[in-house]
């Protein structure tokens, strides 16, 4: 993912003279490329993320487009105040990328986790939100980023996260994509990182003669309401989701589902715990003890349905 | 054993540390350099550089400056530790083990799955460790804080370079002066590189002590992978009576091993069987003082 986001800023950089690329001490074997064509539009701001934070939204008011990048903690957490008043207070399109969605930084441990940051992101006023879910949704969101007119947050994986898709879907900003359309038995709602999990999981489904759908909700806010009632109404719904099980996507369809009155046949949110990790481990490992396995979701969607 | 230099060329160092001291101490440091290796090598996790920066000050401070006791890591009024630079953890978990506060074993649970240690200094994980990090700029206000709460408590902070960077840092260099707390100790382990660059080309801290000195700090500098000058530095804190003591400690990132030293490739990668037989190798050949 992270190749993918350094191409389309190459892509930004010739075609928008005022690109602005902060990083906070970030990027090394990434950035290198854009750094040596563009020199004058990356800055390695050093690591000081509230300062970054601030930069961008200094050089948003001043006519720039800017994104800011870090791993996912550093750049959402750390400087959270700084995007609440500089950044979302002024409603600057600055767009913000966490790098190492959920627990993709494994053994690196809680600091470097980053399980809370679209529950924080939700919850700033003037925020899109997004979470996509392999190198081609991140490549339209990207292009989508450049025409926005308010704060955008991208939480983006590590580095080989696995194809979802094999050319470059149709993605419009706050409308799901239906990746997998078999049946009416369940849907499940994934975004980001674990999209690719949810699509295994319906396969194996469908071997068991369990026919569904799987949407990619790469827009997290605006959320997607109008399928999310669509859904809830006639099957089984379950959100998946490497986040906490608190303010994420899971809590977005669920308030959607909530506000709109809808009593869905089964409802149930795959999710992390409300703790930080105990056990250590490598990302699959760390995905294994918290039940976010393909296997561990096929069992429980199958006693529910 | 009192120190009494006040210049501390090696020659005149050696001839006043007693002679077993010294090498007992180099011999730690390697001990403790060859363990972060084989913890890098056997987990596949990284930071090695920066581990092998702090080794002469980790050394310094728990075998000759820090008042703890590995037999009773809670011991009221014992002396604390902080690792503020979270990411050099294998260099505290191995010194630690080292010092005796935890079995060699544990290290072989780093950053492996069902394992014992985080790749970030983790409270509650091993005997000894006081508090958790692994983002930057939060070790020195905690310390502050616990050199608030009492002031005959001497609390140790070691800072990294890239992570002055961060404005919390200065935030607590500011109070800490103002307070006037000379139980609180900091040092830097200034290896000069950063995780994207070097320190001069991304953020330069130039002139670094002198902007301690402004914010009412007693500073110092010296080269921190030289033993002896570390241990009399040290062994007379704190520098100045009413004053924060902050050493800027030069270091070079990699120390010990020719191949990663100065290199940013060894904040990412970590060693094969093949380079760790070779950085043992030039381990047991160097005397590193």
């Amino acid at each position: 993912m992270r190749k993918t986001f350094v191409n389309s800023l190459l892509k930004f950089a010739s075609a928008y003279p005022e690109l602005m690329v902060l990083s906070g001490d970030l990027g090394y074997s990434v950035f290198e490329p854009l750094i040596e064509k563009f020199p004058n539009q990356f800055i390695n701001v050093g690591i000081a993320e509230q300062n970054m934070i601030g930069i961008s939204a200094g050089l948003a008011l001043s006519g720039k487009k800017v994104f800011v990048y870090s791993i996912t903690p550093f750049s959402t957490i750390r400087p959270l105040e700084q995007i609440r008043m500089d950044v979302c207070y002024h409603n600057l399109p600055v767009r913000i990328v966490g790098t190492g969605a959920g627990l993709s930084y494994g053994t690196l441990g809680p600091s470097h986790h980053g399980t809370e940051d679209l529950a924080i992101m939700r919850a700033m006023p003037t925020m899109i939100v997004t979470a996509p879910a392999d190198r081609f949704e991140l490549e339209k969101i990207l292009d989508a980023a450049m025409n926005i007119s308010s704060p955008m947050y991208i939480r983006i994986g590590r580095s080989t996260e696995p194809d979802v898709y094999s050319v470059l879907p149709a993605l419009e900003l706050g409308k799901a994509n239906v990746i997998y359309d078999e049946g009416d038995d369940f849907a499940i709602i994934a975004c980001g990182n674990m999209v690719h999990t949810a699509l295994c999981a319906a396969k194996k489904l469908q071997a068991l003669s369990k026919k569904g759908k799987v949407i990619s909700m790469h827009t997290i806010k605006p959320l997607d309401c109008d399928l999310v009632v669509t859904l809830a109404k006639t099957m089984p719904t379950f959100t998946l989701e490497e986040h906490s099980i608190i303010g994420g996507l899971g809590s977005a369809v669920a308030e959607c589902i909530a506000d709109n009155c809808i009593s869905p046949p089964y409802f149930e949110r795959f999710a992390l715990k409300d703790a930080f990790q105990k056990k250590i481990g490598k990302h699959d490992y760390l995905r294994d003890i918290n039940d976010l396995t393909v296997d561990k979701i096929v069992d429980k969607i199958l006693k529910r349905i | 054993m009192v120190f009494t230099i006040l210049r501390y060329n090696r020659n005149v160092c050696a001839l006043r540390l007693n002679i077993m001291d010294y090498s007992d101490l180099t011999s730690k440091a390697t001990a403790i350099r060859k363990r972060i290796l084989s913890m890098t090598n056997a987990s596949g996790s990284s930071h090695v550089g920066t581990a092998l920066s702090s080794v002469d000050i980790l050394v310094t401070l728990y075998f000759r400056v820090l008042r703890v006791d590995p037999k009773n890591p809670l011991k009221k009024n014992r002396d604390i530790f902080i690792m503020s630079k979270g990411h050099g953890c294998t260099a505290l978990y191995a010194t630690l083990v080292e010092r005796g506060f935890a079995k060699s074993e544990m290290l072989d649970g780093f950053a492996v799955d069902n394992g014992l240690l985080w790749g970030h200094v983790t409270y509650g994980t091993m005997p000894g460790i006081e508090v958790s990090t692994g983002s930057l700029g939060h070790g020195l206000s905690i310390g502050l804080g616990m050199a608030l709460a009492d002031r005959k408590r001497r609390i140790f902070v070691l800072l990294g370079d890239g992570e002055c960077d961060e404005g919390s840092v200065w935030e607590a260099i500011l109070f800490a002066g103002h307070c006037g707390l000379d139980n609180l100790i900091v040092m830097v382990d200034y290896n000069k590189l950063q995780s994207f660059g070097t320190v001069k080309n991304v953020l330069d801290l130039e002139p670094f002590s002198d902007k301690w000195k402004s914010a009412k700090w007693a500073a110092k500098e010296i080269d921190g992978h030289d033993i002896c000058a570390l241990v009399n530095t040290l062994s007379s804190i704190p520098f100045q009576k009413g004053h924060p003591s902050v050493l800027i400690a030069h270091t070079i990132k990699g120390k010990g091993v020719s191949f990663m030293e100065n290199s940013i490739d060894w904040h990412y990668k970590s060693p094969n069987r093949e380079q760790l037989n070779k950085a043992f190798g030039e381990l047991d050949e160097k005397d590193l003082c």
